[in-house]
């Protein structure tokens, strides 16, 4: 355990410096993007790894929050009233889908997700009014918290840092806790824990709206990163990105989720550079996975790296 | 006041009456066994009591407390516990942790998203404490993937136990053990002190008549016979059922 924590502090230590040791604003903005989307796959990882829920709807939620800052700012609201309304919304938003959705589980709950998702995805498409329909809404300026501009882009990595330290804070404390354990719980037995007296649909509720806070933090950070929100952010693929990312790189771990999210920022951005067929690369990558370490690269490095380990004393 | 008093419980899955106006009247502190072949409506029964299933009509009382339109959480918290005929434990998790999920599925804390599950030292005391009673605190750091078939059953009473029940509902405890296990299971269930009310399903009569005051035979949904040990084992009804004659 002892050489795993080294590494996880080693990389925190890597991510706090990054600005410092990687030059070029290009590269500074791709981390920044890796942690925005880690925060996004922490916040799906609740309900995908220690749920059991997987959720294709998700983009809808983080476009909820993403749109909502924009449209105030646009009103001509502050940043923080616009943040707060933006977290209040989503969360809104997951507190009605959640009861929609939860009147099933498995397929069922896929397929519910998946819809609630696309009407969101509609409504940022044609109802203009508010979102401006194909042509989104911009962003003119970003917050400035405790006087620091986060204009520029080191500055909106380091911001981008440390909301994402507190989400995977968030998350360790949460999966170490009762209700978290609880979780875990109704994803393996739901029948059993509500024999042991628990409420399984409010502990599966509760979940949901934990993970829509996580996302809708991811989707604010967007907003801001990108200055700019559009439909396209809202569409299946971008659901089925975001669960790819978690199944990926390991759900119901913590690191999983993260080490898949700069999976597929990277291939994304910076393989693209150099290959044109950068989809391809990644499907590749994608089966790869599936076939050598079904569980998620993280836990499947980990077993891998133990058997090498009995195989050299040995 | 009768501990469960259950009164014409009816259920049927389409056409095929699994329970037909099933009465039943426990007393506190009584050893009850409900025996009967395959497919009788015993585990029917038991789901019915515990609530993971709804009565087509009937009524089921605990201690003066209807239960019959509650749910299986509630009646938990109601102070009825139940094992399982398929053993439903929590397979990626070590002993400890299954009996403390039992013993946490009665807390407040159970809500709690902040502390670490591991510190709290009073509900990791009584799951080891849950655990000794069924000798098996030596296991506790152990995953239930890497434990024996007779191992989980015990598991299966310690957790049941870990609630400290009024009722302890046990659907076919014996099933499966070697002759050793079932005396070691036998034993543990001599050694649950009278404040327990238990109700027990087995399919075998050999094995579990000893631990029981009162037996109720029940073929094909209904009551057949019930009385005490002598008396059902004497009734010629029930050699009929078990032996066809």
């Amino acid at each position: 355990m002892i050489p795993s924590r080294l590494a996880v502090a080693a990389a925190l230590a890597a991510l706090a410096t990054l600005p410092l040791w990687m030059s070029g604003v290009f590269y500074v903005n791709i981390a920044s993007q890796i942690l925005i989307y880690a925060v996004f796959a922490l916040g799906l990882n609740v309900l995908v790894g220690y749920a059991g829920l997987v959720s294709l709807g998700h983009a809808g939620l983080f476009g909820v929050a993403a749109y909502g800052v924009a449209y105030l700012l646009a009103a001509g609201f502050g940043h923080g009233t616009a943040i707060f309304a933006g977290l209040a919304v989503a969360v809104l938003a997951t507190a009605v889908f959640a009861a929609l959705a939860l009147r099933a589980t498995g397929i069922g709950f896929i397929m519910i997700t998946l819809a609630l998702g696309q009407i969101l995805w509609g409504l940022a498409y044609r109802w203009i009014g508010v979102t401006n329909g194909d042509n989104g809404i911009s962003v003119a300026t970003r917050p400035a918290p405790f006087g620091v501009s986060l204009a520029g882009s080191t500055a909106f990595y380091d911001a981008t840092f440390v909301v994402f330290l507190l989400a995977l804070a968030a998350s360790a404390v949460f999966v170490r806790s009762p209700f978290g354990v609880s979780l875990n719980g109704t994803r393996d037995q739901p029948r059993r824990m509500n024999a042991l007296g628990y409420h399984v649909w409010m502990i599966r509720y509760c979940a949901c709206l934990f993970s829509g806070l996580l996302t809708a933090i991811a989707g604010i950070l967007f907003v801001y990163y990108t200055e700019f929100i559009s439909p396209q952010t809202l569409a299946l693929a971008s659901s089925a990105e975001v669960l790819l990312m978690v199944i990926s790189g390991g759900s119901g771990t913590l690191l999983g989720p993260i080490a898949g999210a700069a999976l597929v920022v990277i291939v994304k951005n910076v393989a693209s550079a150099y290959i044109e067929r950068w989809n391809l690369l990644l499907g590749a990558i994608f089966v790869a996975i599936v076939i050598f370490m079904p569980e998620g690269f993280v836990p499947g490095t980990i077993r891998l790296a133990r058997l090498g380990l009995r195989a050299a004393k040995a | 006041m009768s501990a469960l008093e259950v009164s014409r419980l009816e259920k049927s899955f389409g056409g095929l009456r699994v329970t037909a106006a099933v009465s039943l009247s426990v007393q506190p502190g009584e050893r009850r066994l409900i025996i009967g072949p395959n497919g009788a409506g015993k585990t029917t029964l038991f789901n019915l009591i515990a609530g993971e299933l709804r009565p087509d009509s009937g009524r089921i009382v605990l201690f003066g407390k209807d239960l019959t339109r509650l749910p299986s959480r509630r009646r938990a918290h109601l102070g009825l516990a139940r094992t399982y005929q398929i053993i439903t434990l929590f397979p990626r998790d070590t002993l400890l942790r299954n009996v403390t999920l039992s013993l946490l599925g009665l807390a407040p804390l159970r809500w709690n998203p902040f502390l670490p599950l591991d510190r709290q030292r009073g509900l990791i005391a009584q799951a080891e404490a849950a655990l000794e009673r069924v000798g098996l605190r030596h296991l506790a750091a152990r995953p239930l993937a890497e434990t024996s078939y007779g191992e989980r059953r015990r598991v299966e009473i310690a957790m049941a136990l870990a609630q400290n029940p009024k009722l302890l509902l046990l659907d076919e405890p014996f099933a499966g053990l070697s002759l050793e296990e079932r005396r070691d299971v036998a034993q543990l269930l001599l050694d649950i002190p009278r404040g327990v009310t238990i109700v027990m399903i087995e399919h075998d009569m050999d094995v579990a008549l000893d631990l029981a005051e009162r037996i109720t035979v029940m073929h094909f949904g209904e009551i057949v016979v019930e009385g005490s040990r002598a008396e059902v084992v004497a009734d010629p009804r029930t050699r009929e059922i078990y032996l066809g004659a």
